[in-house]
Parts: structure tokens; C-alpha cells; sequence
């Protein structure tokens, strides 16, 4: 296989988990929150989900069961923040932490064990293509994944919880004083944006890379926070970003295996070191806009 | 007389040792139009907020076509009937006025734009649909608002100081529209403390004077001055009259001033040019808005602009000076919001005397001065009547009009040459309005150039020797206070003249 | 109902009762965890709370540990309460910790009593000048001091690597990923003989009265407090942001790469890769359980510092995972937050069956990553 060909067949799925925890991020920074924990809600994501599918074989229960654990996780961060008026960064750092113990706890039996990930669905004749047919090559959720981008657009543009969601984060004690319960909005946006933080964790431990490994999502968490800054705050832009990340980690495994001579904690360096990079350009041109 | 719309028997509402609403009482019928007439901190606010569900009462029992009920959210509120016109209002900036509408009323975008123009042309306020909200004036936001209101169908609206944010030329349209209302069976609940409009307007009057009710009166059988002594309690205080003097050099100034505001949201000043010298109090009249807050921060440092000599303070180009360096060049300066900006709300008092007042002996090398500090806090709060338990009191525990008089007399206790202050008796009671407008002319006697942004138009009359009126960022010419008339300024603040 | 009504002056008798409460909490919700998970919870207790200080020796270690965590923390209290959130202390200890290596491992075996005071001040140059770069991003990008120290710290992790599989690989080290052992000259004091506490805790407490005095007794610190609490008021006052990014980063790295620095002095011996044990993640928890107050950062500092050396032994005696301790301090700091609206609150009974549970303490501009976007509660601790 070419690198080239390499890299189209994996770039869905390598950014599939930066893409649903940074579109469930996006969903509550809009509302005006700030949620710093997505690094510990994807790991305990992941844990969980790894270890439901290790026990029960079912990916239906370990992609739920991730969703669920860490939107739990990120109702202590709502309960933090809008009922002890707690500091979001200080509350968002803590969820962190506290998810990040959880995963490893959850995890320390299943360290280096595997279970095996999903098949992948071909479209005829267009999967046969040279080079790009990988591309058409994916497993559900990565299907799953293209009209459910679309329906979140179309839900925050274009429908009135968009217009919500919008309002509540532009001016709080306005939505109040037109009657909308503020707490709870913020909170179900919190809670759905843990809810894809786990998906997305859950989705890395049993799919794209199907093993457990304490601190296997990597800094990806916080990716995906920058993710929503460069992508300022639009559905499009951030589902651009994350697969431009994804090109990227692929990018450099494949450079990799191809035998570049370059240290290889150059190319694990590389997300982070262009994350930088990618923060001081765009927050720049935004200041002088 | 039918039975009343709504109507409040013994409400009170406690806020800490404050008893915001006494045992009020109140009726409003349909098909009136009902004043509540009070000063700043009189429980005009929380009235409201108890009828429209914001908060609850303590105790006493609301009734709505005679039945008891509770309203525990303002969504419930509204349900019942009631629509409210915020002071500041409840609107969405990066949203269109349809968006807006379409938050609180059901219904498909395009048959919403249909029914604003509809109920704006029946009530005489014309908007149109697809503007974004930033873009509209106040005066338009406030029809919005309105509208938004009418299309639930309330059968009470309450206003909050609606006139507060017109030009006096827009006043007789908008009472014109209230007046349509009424005989069209609403009821109305009319907040203010201007007894000129409320004569006008209102049928019936409660008074209300420190969270209790003191009369019930028809206020077109009383004369203002009846009026003024029921609400505060006694004589109006006298009106300070500045007796001309001659001024002496200019201590601040800007040569035209152009300043593209980089928030979208903002506005933008053209071509602003004005001085102030010392002895005279120069005012800016002007509905906020209008570039008010973008001027004080040029004048104040706060953004400083790429021109040395555009700003000139102290006969030196201060254009480029940040806010420090101008407060020792003698700048004070008194922002319209105190909380957040002019004071810390999470500090005591001595740490936010310590804010602005850190080069006038309260630090030695660098370390501070607590001692100092305190015995400075002190006299602010003694000489300006802050109500407060103490100096270690934090700013954000005390009322809007404490905050603005311990601000302001921090300021002034910095013995500046020059001073910038926004909204100056904003929240503040009938007297103490006065003694603050009495420092600021006393001030100017002393020698200092003052400079007012203002609202409030008989404010400015009152203290102003000069003023000029700010409108879409654009400043009027000089208008000398004795030779013009409000109407002359209120031509400026439509810019219509 | 109840709901919640702001105290005239935060209540100095909960911010002694917060930390407290908060680790009442904790510890309960750990014990049922730990059962849940079928561990012996009395024998999990008895190790975390009392082992630590059973011993002198094991009081020790709990000193040891304690030194680094006290001086990074004292650095980021600072920032913490400017609004500047430097997360990355982890990355800046490893920086300090590889700085003050570079002279024994490059320097061949170099005595005299000038090395080691050669060596803090490298650790400290290493964390200052990684510090910076934020310091710099943010300054002059606008660039968020929270994503970009993080991402510093993942990256220094792999600079860490890179140098001990490779450079700065000890020869004779069987292949182990750890660089030579350094000579005496540069080892650190040990301050208790027979311990191995050294003067890094010296220099923490040392750091910790310099914190109180900057913050309680000079202007630069007020100003700090100012711009954290207030950003519109610092702007009103002529409070400069740049200076305060720069002064937070800059302590914070400061104070982190000497803390770096001490580690591979002390206990280590040499650069080892368990330099990056995650001290700079358990500092922020220390910072923040210490109420971001000097004098209650030194008492958390050996709490924490505690809370890992009773973990240490409740694997041993109660077959606890590793973990168990991070998940612990996660507890304790979620629980702290929660118990701190004590401080700045009181908790008042509401009339009536409904209520609104929290509103926002003030509207205003909010702290995203300087998006467009408003947020709710700002302030805390």
C-alpha cells in the first residue's frame, strides 16, 4: 500500500475522536461555558467503553457505555460550575484529573489487552479506486458520523434550540428575564458534550486502535479544545480542523513506517508543536480582525 | 369600579437586612394606565420583579383576576398575561429582531417578520424584521422589545423607565402608543421617577419610599412639587446654581479625534474634537450609545490612540498614555459602570481605594500601606454618606448607589485636576444626587476642569457651563448652557439640527 | 429550596472549613469506591491517612515530597489569581530538571563548590525560558496560555525521552533510558541526616514567605489580585495585562524548573524519566486545595504530598492500584470547589416550591479562549 493510499483509507477514522469530543466542546463553549475536562472525560470514555466490550463483545454497550460515564463526569463539572458557582478553569481542571484516575482505575486490570474492532462497509466500485479507494472503506460510525455533522449544523443554524443555545451564550441574564431555565440549558449542553467526549474515547480504545493503554488518548482532549478555537466556533470549521489533525497524526505514522530518519518523538511532538503554532496564527489574525 | 387586574395585598421582599418591599399594596385595572412613582432605591425594581416572576416574595399574596397566584419564573409570568419592557433590555445583540421575536413567540420565521410589521404598524412603532439588532438604536431596540411584547397579547405590560433612553422628541410618539394600549383595555404598570411624564400619562400613581407605600394618588390633581415631597419625603433639596466664572487654560482636549471601534458591536468616533479648561464644567449630553463609552475610554487612557497630540492633557500629547500615566499627570476618572470597572466587586472598600489612590502616600517603595489605606477609606465613606458596615466591606455587598458614591468620592479625594465622570448620580436618591452635583461645582470653584457625560439632560443643565451632544460618534458644536434650551439639544441628540 | 446569598466579606471561618469538608468528602467517597472495587477499605484508609506519619522516616519522605509540590504550587497560586493559567508546570519542571543536567552529563564530572548552585540556576532558566514561550505566545499572539503550556508540557515530555534513548543515554547504563549518575558536588544537602529530605524544602518554604509578601504586601501583587478578579478594573486602573502574563509565567516557570532541578538533585541521582511523575498536574491540585493562599499551599503541599505516600504503602497493604491516588486528588479538588461557595455565600432558605437553583454571580465578559462566546460564573477561587 502507498503512503498516499494509507493515508486516505485512515483519515476518517484517526479523526473521528478529536471530531465528536471537539463538536461536543463546541456545543458548550456556545452556551458560554468553558469545559477544560475533555482529556479526562474521553480517557474514562475510553476505559469504560474498553472494558464493556472486553466483557460483554458488544460495541452497541462499550460506545454507549462510554457516552454515558463520562457525561456523568461532566454533570459534576455542571454541578460545580452552576451550583456552587465553582471557577470554570479550576472545575474544568479538576473533572480532568478526576477522569484521568478513573480511566487508569478502571483500566489498571486491562492493560495491553485488545478485543477486536468493527468491520468496515465498502461502497461498491467506488472502494475498488486506486489510491483513494480506502476512503470508502469505513466502519459505521465513520458513516455515521457525515449526516450526523450535518444534523448538528442544521440544529444549531437553523432551528430555534440552535437559536437557544445561541442566546444563552450571548447573554444569560437576558434569556432569563425571557424565561428560559439558563441552568438547565447550560447543563444539557454540558452533558452533551461530555456525552461525545466519550463516544469519541470510546470510539479510540475499541475501534481505531482496539487495546487499552493508561494514557492512550494522548493529549487528544486538548486538542480538540483548540480545535473549537481554530475553528471559531463553527460546526464546518471544526470538522475541517480535526481532519486536518487527523492527516497529520496519520501523516506522521505513515513517514514512519516509510522510514523517514526522524527521531520519533519528533513526529508524537508533531500535533502538539502544530497546535502551538496553528493557536498563534489564528489567535492573531482574530486580534487584529 | 370592575374588580382589578392584578393586585398585591401586604408583599414584602427581604434582601439581607434590606427590606427591599414593605406590606405593599397595589391594584392596576384594566384599561389604565398605573404609575409607580419612587427614587432609585425606593423598591421600584423588585416590585417588578415579584409580578413578573424573577423572584418571590416573603410574604403577602399576589392575585390575577382575583385569584391567588404564585409566579415562580418568568416564563410562568408571561403565560399569565404579563409582558415586561426592560430597562436594559432583554434583547440579543448578534441576533436579527425576528431571531429575537422568535425566542419568545412560536411560529415560522417568515410568518413572524409578517406579524411584527403588522403589530408595529397598529401601534405606531415601525421596525423593521431582518435588521440585526446591533445595528438598531436604542429607541429602536426599545420598540422591538414592545413588540415582542405585544405579540403575546398581555393583558398587563409593565415599563421600566422606558423614557430613560429617548430623545425628549420621542416621548410624545411612544405615550401616544401607550395611550392606544390602554383604550384598547390593557393594563398598564408605568416605573419611573420623572413626575412630569407621569402627570402626563398616568391615571393613578402609588408612591413608594423606602420599600413601603406612602400615597395613592391621581397625579394630574398634584402639582410636581406635591409629587417630589411625597416621594422622597420632604422638600426637594435646593438646585445648585453654578454662578459663572471665567475659566482658565484648556487642561483637556481632543483635536479631532476619528476612532474606527474594532467590536463590531460598538460605535465609532468621527472627527471629535473639544477642550476643558480649568474652572468650567463641560457636559456630554447624548443617549448612550452613541459613542459615550468609547470617548470616556480614549479620554480615561484605557485605549489609547495611535496620534500623541489628538488627546492633550495637562497641556502635554497624552494620546498615547496609558491610563496610570494620566492619573499622575492628575486625570480622575469615574466610569458609568462602577461595578467591575470603577471598583472590584470581590475586594473591601480599603482595597479599592487602594485601586486608584496607590500614588498618593499609600505605598513606600512598593509596599503598602495598609494602615493608610484604611484611615483614607474611612474619610471616603464618612465625607460621602456610603451606607456600609465597614471599610473591610466588600464593593460588591453594597448597593448601586453606595458603589457610585464611595467611587466618586474616591476620586474626588484624589484632588484631581482634571476629571471625567460618566453618569455621575446614576442609582442614586434625590439627595444624595444633589450633594454629588454640589462637589462637582465645587470642584470646578476650586479650579478643576470637569467634564460630564450625562444622560440626563436637567442634570446637565444644572451644572454645565458648556456642552455638547454626542450622537452616532459625532460631537454637536459648543452650546452654552445659557443660551440653548433642552429642546436645542434634544434637535442635537436625533440629529436633527 | 435554598438558594444561595452573597456574604458582605468572604467568611475567613469557611476558608478553613472548606478544605476540610472537602476532604471529609473525599476520603468517604474513595473508601466506597475502594470497596466497590472489592479492596479492604479500613486497611486503604489506615495507610493513606495514617501511615504517612506513623514513622519519622516515612514523615520524612512526606517532607521530600512536599518540597517540590509547595514551590511549583506557590508559582502557579500567583497566575491562578491573575487569571493567567499556567497548566503546564509538569513540562516546565521537566525543562528545569533537564537544564540542571545538562552540566553533569555534558559537563563530564565537575566538583567544586560552584556547581551546584550552577545547576539551580540552570533548572531555573530551563522552567523560566519554557515558561516564556507561553508567556510570548500569549503576549504577543493573544494565543491561550492554557492550551499552549499544556501542549509545552506533552512536548517536553518527549524532548525528556529523546535526550535518554539517545544524547544523553548513559554509556554504561545497560541500555536503560537514564543518563550517568551525578557526581556529590552535585547532589543536593540533606537537611534531616539519616532521611532523604534535602534544602529544596527550604527553599519552598523560603519561596512560600516570598509569595506572602508579594501578594499581601507589595503593590505588583495587589495589582495582580486586580487584574484576576477584575480585568475591566485593572484596565480602569492603568493595571498593565502584559505584565501580569509575563510576572505569572515567568514566577510560575521560575519556581518549577528549581523544583525540576531539586528532584533530579535529590531523590533521583541522574536524569531518569520518572522525572515527570506528574508533579506539575498534582500542584495545580495543591494550589487550588491550599485556597491559592501562601500559608495554605505550604499545609496542602504536605497533604498532597501525604495522599501519595499513603498511596505508595496502600498498594503494598490494601492492594490499591496506582491510580487510586490520582483519583483521589481529582475527589478532593471537586470536592473543595463545591465546598468553597461557603466562603463567598451564605446558604439561605427560600420561601415557596420553586426557585432558581444558580444564577451567575455578575453577567459580563466571560473566559473562553478570548472567543466571542460569554460564559457564566467566573470568579471562585
Amino acid at each position: 500500500m502507498t503512503i498516499l493510499a494509507f493515508v486516505f483509507a485512515g483519515i476518517l477514522a484517526a479523526s473521528l475522536p478529536l471530531l465528536l469530543a471537539a463538536l461536543g466542546e463546541m456545543v458548550v463553549e456556545k452556551t458560554g461555558l468553558l469545559n477544560l475536562g475533555i482529556e479526562g472525560m474521553m480517557a474514562l470514555g475510553a476505559a469504560v467503553g474498553f472494558v464493556a466490550v472486553y466483557l460483554t463483545g458488544s460495541h452497541v454497550l462499550g460506545l454507549a457505555g462510554g457516552a454515558l460515564a463520562a457525561a456523568l463526569l461532566s454533570l459534576a463539572f455542571a454541578g460545580m460550575v452552576l451550583g456552587a458557582r465553582a471557577n470554570q478553569v479550576a472545575a474544568g481542571l479538576a473533572v480532568g484529573v478526576l477522569g484521568l484516575g478513573l480511566s487508569a482505575l478502571f483500566g489498571a486490570s486491562y492493560e495491553s489487552f485488545t478485543v477486536s474492532g468493527l468491520p468496515k462497509l465498502a461502497v461498491p466500485a467506488l472502494s475498488d479506486l486506486p489510491v483513494l479507494g480506502g476512503l470508502f472503506r469505513q466502519d459505521v460510525l465513520v458513516w455515521a458520523a457525515i449526516p450526523g455533522v450535518v444534523v448538528l449544523w442544521w440544529v444549531l443554524e437553523r432551528t430555534k434550540a440552535g437559536l437557544v443555545i445561541r442566546a444563552v451564550g450571548e447573554n444569560a441574564d437576558a434569556a432569563r428575564a425571557i424565561g428560559y431555565d439558563v441552568v438547565l440549558i447550560r447543563a444539557g449542553a454540558v452533558a452533551f458534550g461530555g456525552a461525545m467526549a466519550g463516544l469519541g474515547g470510546a470510539y479510540a480504545s475499541t475501534v481505531l486502535t482496539p487495546l487499552w493503554a493508561e494514557g492512550m488518548i494522548a493529549g487528544r482532549g486538548w486538542i480538540a479544545l483548540a480545535l473549537v478555537v481554530f475553528g471559531t466556533w463553527r460546526t464546518g470549521r471544526v470538522t475541517l480542523g480535526a481532519l486536518l489533525f487527523g492527516t497529520l497524526v496519520l501523516g506522521g505514522l505513515a513517514a514512519q513506517a516509510a522510514g523517514a530518519r526522524v527521531p520519533s518523538q519528533l513526529l508524537a511532538s508533531l500535533p502538539y508543536l502544530v497546535t502551538i503554532v496553528m493557536l498563534c496564527i489564528l489567535s492573531a489574525g482574530r486580534r487584529r480582525a | 369600579m370592575p374588580a382589578p387586574l392584578l393586585s398585591l395585598h401586604g408583599v414584602t421582599k427581604r434582601y439581607g437586612p434590606v427590606l427591599a418591599n414593605d406590606a405593599v399594596d397595589l391594584d392596576v385595572a384594566a384599561g389604565s394606565i398605573h404609575a409607580v412613582l419612587g427614587e432609585n432605591g425606593a423598591g421600584k425594581s423588585t416590585l417588578m420583579k415579584l409580578i413578573a416572576g424573577v423572584e418571590r416574595p416573603d410574604a403577602g399574596r399576589i392575585e390575577w383576576d382575583g385569584a391567588p397566584v404564585a409566579p415562580s419564573s418568568p416564563a410562568q409570568a408571561q403565560r399569565m398575561g404579563v409582558g415586561i419592557v426592560f430597562q436594559h433590555f432583554a434583547l440579543f445583540e448578534t441576533l436579527s429582531v425576528v431571531q429575537n421575536v422568535a425566542l419568545v413567540i412560536p411560529g415560522r420565521q417568515a410568518d413572524l417578520a409578517r406579524r411584527i410589521r403588522d403589530t408595529g404598524d397598529r401601534f405606531g412603532l415601525p421596525v423593521n424584521p431582518d435588521a440585526m439588532v446591533h445595528r438598531l438604536s436604542v429607541g429602536e431596540r426599545q420598540r422591538v422589545e414592545i413588540i415582542r411584547c405585544l405579540m403575546l397579547d398581555p393583558r398587563l405590560l409593565i415599563l421600566d423607565e422606558p423614557t430613560s433612553v429617548l430623545p425628549p422628541q420621542a416621548i410624545p410618539p411612544l405615550f401616544d402608543t401607550l395611550r392606544g394600549m390602554r383604550d384598547r383595555g390593557m393594563a398598564l404598570l408605568f416605573i419611573s421617577h420623572k413626575l412630569g411624564e407621569i402627570r402626563d400619562l398616568c391615571d393613578t400613581a402609588t408612591i413608594l419610599r423606602g420599600g413601603r407605600v406612602v400615597d395613592r394618588v391621581d397625579p394630574r390633581d398634584r402639582t410636581p412639587t406635591e409629587l417630589a415631597q411625597a416621594m422622597i419625603g420632604r422638600d426637594m433639596p435646593p438646585r445648585v446654581r453654578a454662578v459663572p466664572r471665567m475659566p482658565g487654560t484648556v487642561r483637556l482636549s481632543l483635536e479631532g479625534v476619528t476612532w474606527d471601534n474594532p467590536d463590531p458591536f460598538g460605535t465609532s468616533l468621527s472627527d471629535v474634537s473639544l477642550g476643558v479648561r480649568s474652572g468650567e464644567v463641560v457636559g456630554i449630553a447624548g443617549i448612550s450609545g452613541n459613542g459615550q463609552a468609547e470617548m470616556a475610554a480614549i479620554l480615561s487612557g484605557e485605549v489609547t490612540l495611535d496620534r500623541a497630540d489628538a488627546v492633550t492633557l495637562m497641556g502635554r500629547p497624552a494620546g498615547r498614555t496609558g491610563a496610570a500615566d494620566r492619573r499622575r499627570a492628575g486625570l480622575a476618572f469615574v466610569p458609568e459602570d462602577r461595578l467591575g470597572r470603577g471598583a472590584v466587586p470581590d475586594m473591601s472598600l480599603s482595597d479599592n481605594t487602594l485601586l486608584t489612590a496607590h500614588g498618593h502616600g499609600l505605598t513606600w517603595r512598593g509596599f503598602l500601606r495598609h494602615a493608610r489605606e484604611r484611615a483614607m477609606t474611612s474619610a471616603i465613606i464618612a465625607n460621602n454618606d456610603v451606607r456600609t458596615p465597614s471599610a473591610a466591606t466588600e464593593a460588591g455587598a453594597l448597593s448601586g448607589g453606595n458603589l457610585q458614591k464611595f467611587v466618586m468620592g474616591r476620586e474626588i479625594a484624589l484632588a484631581p485636576d482634571v476629571l471625567v465622570v460618566a453618569q455621575p448620580t446614576w442609582g442614586v436618591d434625590v439627595a444624595a444626587a444633589a450633594a454629588i452635583r454640589a462637589r462637582l461645582i465645587a470642584l470646578r470653584d476650586a479650579g478643576c476642569a470637569v467634564l460630564v457625560i450625562s444622560e440626563e439632560i436637567e442634570e446637565l443643565f444644572e451644572i454645565c457651563d458648556r456642552m455638547h451632544v454626542l450622537h452616532h460618534g459625532r460631537l454637536s458644536p459648543s452650546l452654552t448652557t445659557a443660551d440653548v434650551t433642552p429642546t436645542d439639544v434634544g434637535r442635537h441628540m436625533i440629529g436633527a439640527a | 429550596m435554598v438558594r444561595l446569598m452573597r456574604r458582605d466579606r468572604a467568611s475567613r471561618s469557611a476558608m478553613v472549613a472548606a478544605p476540610l469538608l472537602a476532604l471529609g468528602a473525599a476520603v468517604l467517597v474513595s473508601l466506597i469506591l475502594f470497596a466497590a472495587l472489592g479492596k479492604p477499605a479500613g486497611v486503604a484508609l489506615h495507610a493513606l491517612l495514617i501511615r504517612p506519619f506513623a514513622s519519622w522516616y516515612s514523615f520524612s519522605e512526606v517532607l521530600l515530597k512536599a518540597a517540590p509540590l509547595m514551590l511549583i504550587a506557590q508559582g502557579l497560586a500567583i497566575g491562578f489569581r491573575a487569571n493567567v493559567f499556567n497548566i503546564g508546570a509538569e513540562g516546565q519542571f521537566v525543562m528545569g530538571a533537564v537544564a540542571a543536567s545538562a552540566l553533569p552529563v555534558l559537563g563530564g564530572d565537575p566538583s567544586g563548590p560552584w556547581v551546584m548552585p550552577l545547576m539551580l540556576g540552570a533548572g531555573m532558566a530551563g522552567g523560566l525560558a519554557w515558561a516564556g514561550l507561553a508567556a510570548f505566545a500569549r503576549d504577543r499572539f493573544g494565543a491561550s496560555e492554557i492550551l499552549v503550556t499544556l501542549m509545552q508540557s506533552l512536548i517536553a515530555v518527549q524532548v525528556l525521552n529523546y535526550l535518554l534513548l539517545g544524547p544523553w543515554k548513559d554509556p554504561r547504563g545497560f541500555n536503560f533510558p537514564v543518563s550517568v549518575m551525578f557526581p556529590d558536588a552535585a547532589l543536593l544537602p540533606i537537611l534531616l541526616p539519616g532521611t532523604r529530605t534535602n534544602v529544596l524544602l527550604v527553599f519552598a518554604l523560603l519561596a512560600s514567605v516570598l509569595a506572602w509578601v508579594l501578594m499581601r504586601h507589595r503593590l505588583t501583587g495587589f495589582q495582580l489580585l486586580v487584574g484576576g478578579l477584575a480585568p475591566g478594573a485593572a484596565r480602569y486602573a492603568g493595571i498593565a495585562p502584559r505584565r501580569a502574563v509575563w510576572l505569572s509565567l515567568g514566577l510560575g516557570g521560575l519556581a518549577a524548573g528549581l523544583a525540576g532541578a531539586g528532584e533530579v538533585m535529590g531523590p533521583l541521582g541522574q536524569l531518569q524519566r520518572s522525572v515527570a511523575a506528574g508533579y506539575g498536574y498534582a500542584a495545580i491540585v495543591v494550589a487550588y486545595v491550599g485556597g491559592l493562599n501562601p500559608l495554605g499551599i505550604v499545609v496542602a503541599a504536605v497533604a498532597i504530598s501525604a495522599v501519595y505516600i499513603g498511596g505508595d504503602a496502600a498498594t503494598v497493604s490494601a492492594g490499591l492500584p496506582v491510580p487510586a491516588v490520582e483519583v483521589f486528588q481529582g475527589l478532593l479538588l471537586a470536592f473543595y470547589l463545591v465546598a468553597f461557595v461557603l466562603v463567598r455565600y451564605r446558604i439561605a432558605r427560600m420561601p415557596g416550591p420553586a426557585t432558581r437553583a444558580a444564577t451567575p454571580r455578575r453577567g459580563g465578559r466571560p473566559r473562553t479562549f478570548d472567543g466571542p462566546v460569554p460564559s457564566a460564573a467566573d470568579g471562585g477561587p
